[in-house]
């Protein structure tokens, strides 16, 4: 069948148009703030699919995606400071100096190649979420314990940061804005320009990629994970093969989306790192859908949108609304926004107000205008 | 011999704060397998109770001669205000989320965040007056008979009770904004809860000198834990809250009523939370918050110790609590400091207190690698699901 044969083909073909097209022009139609905090919330969309895949589609609900989101982001800030650090004494970064440090400590240095810092920056958060996960996962911890657990892991690594200022300093974190790249300064118009489609083509990578991750054979093992455990061991799958490599996949998803949020955002710090960041990235998931791939970059995009606005006008009112939404989502939509659409919600809540027609036919059959029911 | 009677009471007293504090959340894990991210906001209104407690015998002439003796009445207040917001928490959100516990964490977590900003926003005249509002309102239909409430007159009788306790509620708010200002404006900074005179100093015991307020920790835990275990081991609803613990749907075969223990259980362990908020708010200045920096230690302990099972509770606390002292301030290099060089700079890496949970929860790690359902696993069929 040709892509072009069907109804539903040209719609999607619109709309990737549409896309594309929006991507393309984003940047001379909003002005520099709101282009730039854009371009952060696309980059929070790759870690919210990361989650999406660990929670929506193998059900396990990791609160602490912030330790590879700020590894990916370290990695990225330390590679530019070290590239620009040749106007300061010993050509080690200016912080160093602060804590009388003179030489580079030595797991830095491999940051100075930009081909080392572009694979370390998802390889590297991989590898650690691969090996935490496969710690846990081998000792069947699941379910709460293991929330429990990666938020436990999520303030060591906070600690951890935050207290060594020689090494990383410490609470203050890396500033990305006032470093070079390519003769010019990251924080400048023109390289936040590029940020912004870098990391509008990443989110759409990424989503091909989990797309692809769940479509096959694997992802039903994953969702067979979610469902029921036990029976996908007894059917002769190990899971904890399965649950560790769709770990580092999201931890990769994670430390890719800190890099860019790094470098659009101007600094990366332990802040990355606290409790309540790692919740809203699962929160992001819940409200747009979860197991909905879509869903997920959706609801970090409009929630992290929502968020700034409602900052800008009632800065006290975030907090109420945002622990609201969470137990608004998780006692009635369930299913987050995409899921609730997808599963016929929209006329059932038009039927509820009384604007459209109750379907006679039961289970209810797709109806075309007339009222007939189509095959 | 000095040094290790030093080192064992910091540990005591470090654990002692955290078994408090975790005893309540493991009794709730225990039973409805429900970990209560807003166990530490609990713990926060347990602390503001103490500060408004104290501001009240401050203030008001007649209570004024009986202030030295407002922690012992700040402990049941707490114990009331969090079993009370407790309680509203299970009955509007935790009972429409059993069985999906990693839902009613994210719930609770939503709860947290609105309490936080609760405190920051809401005069605390005003906040107390709708705990009490609350209070009367969730209790008051236990005093009247169930003929009446289940009668013909049955709706307009409990909307009687919650439009008086809405009065009383904002008669408090008001009497108490008036009688004391501090408490008639909202603010987010952080208050301080200062001890009674008695308190203060320490006591003196062959060379080393142990605090006064740390002492107090340790027995409001010690009598908390022993009431618990009296509680559970002894009375007829605590006899129940183990049955459901152990099996739920046999016991609701058997006639016990799961949502009346789910409520107990849950009052209890929330009040508890507040017991901890009065030892929290001796320790530190209080802020919304303040229960953050204690809720991944009580979920360490959690862990640790295993599910539902009070010994493992305590141990956890008590070894967290010992090695916290043991790593963090250092102790380790003083009881041998000539050890190798490597092992030396590495503990001495390690020793600072945030440096020492880090290798706490590293310790975690690896003994989970050898139990990991904790120090004293449930045992039985009903493990795996």
């Amino acid at each position: 069948m040709s892509i072009f044969s069907t109804k539903k083909s040209w719609i999607n073909l619109t709309i990737w148009a549409l896309v594309i097209a929006l991507i393309i022009a984003a940047p001379s139609v909003l002005p520099v703030f709101r282009l730039n905090l854009l371009g952060r919330y696309l980059s929070l969309a790759i870690v919210a699919l990361g989650v999406d895949l660990i929670w929506g589609f193998t059900g396990m609900l990791s609160l602490g995606q912030g330790i590879f989101f700020a590894l990916g982001g370290y990695c990225a800030a330390m590679f530019l400071q070290l590239n620009s650090a040749g106007e300061f004494p010993n050509g080690i970064p200016e912080f160093f100096g602060l804590y009388g440090v003179e030489k580079l400590p030595f797991f830095w240095e491999p940051f100075k190649s930009s081909i080392f810092t572009l694979i370390s920056i998802w390889l590297l958060p991989a590898i650690i979420a691969g090996f935490l996960g496969y710690l846990v996962f081998r000792n069947r911890i699941k379910g709460v314990y293991f929330s429990i657990l990666t938020q436990a892991a999520l303030l060591v690594f906070f600690n951890f940061f935050n207290g060594q200022q020689k090494l990383i300093n410490g609470t203050n974190g890396l500033k990305t804005d006032v470093t070079q790249l390519f003769g010019q300064m990251v924080g400048s118009e023109i390289m936040q320009r590029w940020f912004f489609w870098i990391s509008a083509v990443l989110v759409i990578l990424a989503w091909f990629f989990a797309r692809w991750i769940v479509r096959d054979r694997f992802g039903n093992i994953l969702i067979g994970i979610r469902d029921d455990e036990a029976r996908v061991r007894f059917t002769g799958y190990n899971p904890v093969v399965f649950k560790t490599i769709i770990f580092s996949i999201a931890g990769g998803f994670a430390g890719i989306s800190g890099a860019l949020y790094t470098v659009q955002s101007g600094i990366v710090s332990p802040q990355f790192m606290t409790v309540p960041f790692s919740i809203e990235m699962v929160v992001w998931v819940a409200v747009g859908g979860r197991g909905t791939l879509l869903g997920a970059i959706l609801g970090a995009v409009f929630i992290n949108y929502a968020k700034s606005l409602v900052s800008e006008a009632l800065p006290a009112s975030w907090m109420f609304i945002q622990g609201g939404l969470f137990i608004l989502v998780v006692t009635a939509l369930p299913e987050g926004v995409l899921g609730w659409i997808r599963k016929d919600g929209l006329r059932k809540l038009l039927f509820l107000i009384g604007i459209n027609k109750k379907l006679e036919t039961y289970p209810s059959l797709e109806v075309d205008e007339q009222g007939e029911v189509k095959s | 011999m000095q040094l290790f009677l030093e080192s064992l009471f910091n540990g005591v007293a470090i654990g002692s704060v955290l078994l408090v504090a975790a005893l309540g959340l493991a009794i709730v894990f225990g039973l409805m397998g429900v970990i209560n991210l807003a166990h530490g906001e609990l713990m926060m209104l347990g602390a503001y109770s103490t500060y408004i407690t104290q501001l009240i015998f401050k203030q008001v002439s007649f209570l004024k001669p009986f202030y030295d003796s407002y922690v012992i009445v700040a402990i049941g207040i707490a114990f009331l205000v969090s079993g009370t917001v407790g309680i509203l928490l299970e009955r509007t959100v935790i009972r429409r989320l059993y069985g999906s516990p990693l839902e009613t964490l994210l719930a609770t977590w939503g709860v947290s965040l609105i309490l936080q900003q609760f405190v920051r926003s809401v005069p605390l005249a005003y906040a107390s007056g709708l705990v009490i509002a609350l209070f009367f309102g969730l209790f008051s239909p236990l005093f009247i008979s169930d003929d009446l409430l289940h009668g013909a007159k049955g709706k307009l009788i409990r909307a009687f009770t919650w439009g008086f306790s809405a009065l009383l509620g904002v008669a408090t708010g008001g009497i108490l904004s008036s009688l004391v200002s501090k408490l008639s404006r909202a603010s987010a900074r952080n208050v301080d809860v200062t001890a009674p005179s008695w308190m203060r100093g320490g006591i003196d015991f062959v060379g080393i000198t142990f605090p006064k307020t740390r002492l107090l920790i340790i027995l409001i835990t010690l009598i908390s834990v022993l009431v618990v275990i009296f509680f559970l081991d002894k009375t007829a609803w605590g006899i129940r809250i183990r049955a459901v613990t152990q099996n739920r749907p046999m016991s609701d075969c058997l006639g016990i009523s799961t949502e009346t223990v789910d409520i107990i259980t849950f009052g209890i362990g929330s009040g508890l939370a507040g017991v901890a908020g009065v030892a929290v708010s001796l320790l530190g200045s209080v802020g919304p918050n303040v229960g953050g920096n204690y809720i991944v230690g009580c979920f360490m302990v959690v862990v640790l110790g295993g599910v539902g099972n009070l010994l493992g509770t305590i141990l956890a606390s008590f070894s967290i609590g010992i090695m916290t002292d043991l790593i963090g301030a250092g102790r380790l290099l003083t009881i041998w400091p000539d050890m190798p060089s490597p092992l030396y700079s590495t503990i001495d890496f390690f020793a600072t207190t945030s440096m020492a949970r880090v290798m706490i929860f590293a310790l975690i790690v690896i003994f989970l690698q050898f139990r990991p359902t904790g120090m004293f696993p449930q045992k039985g069929r009903m493990v795996e699901s």
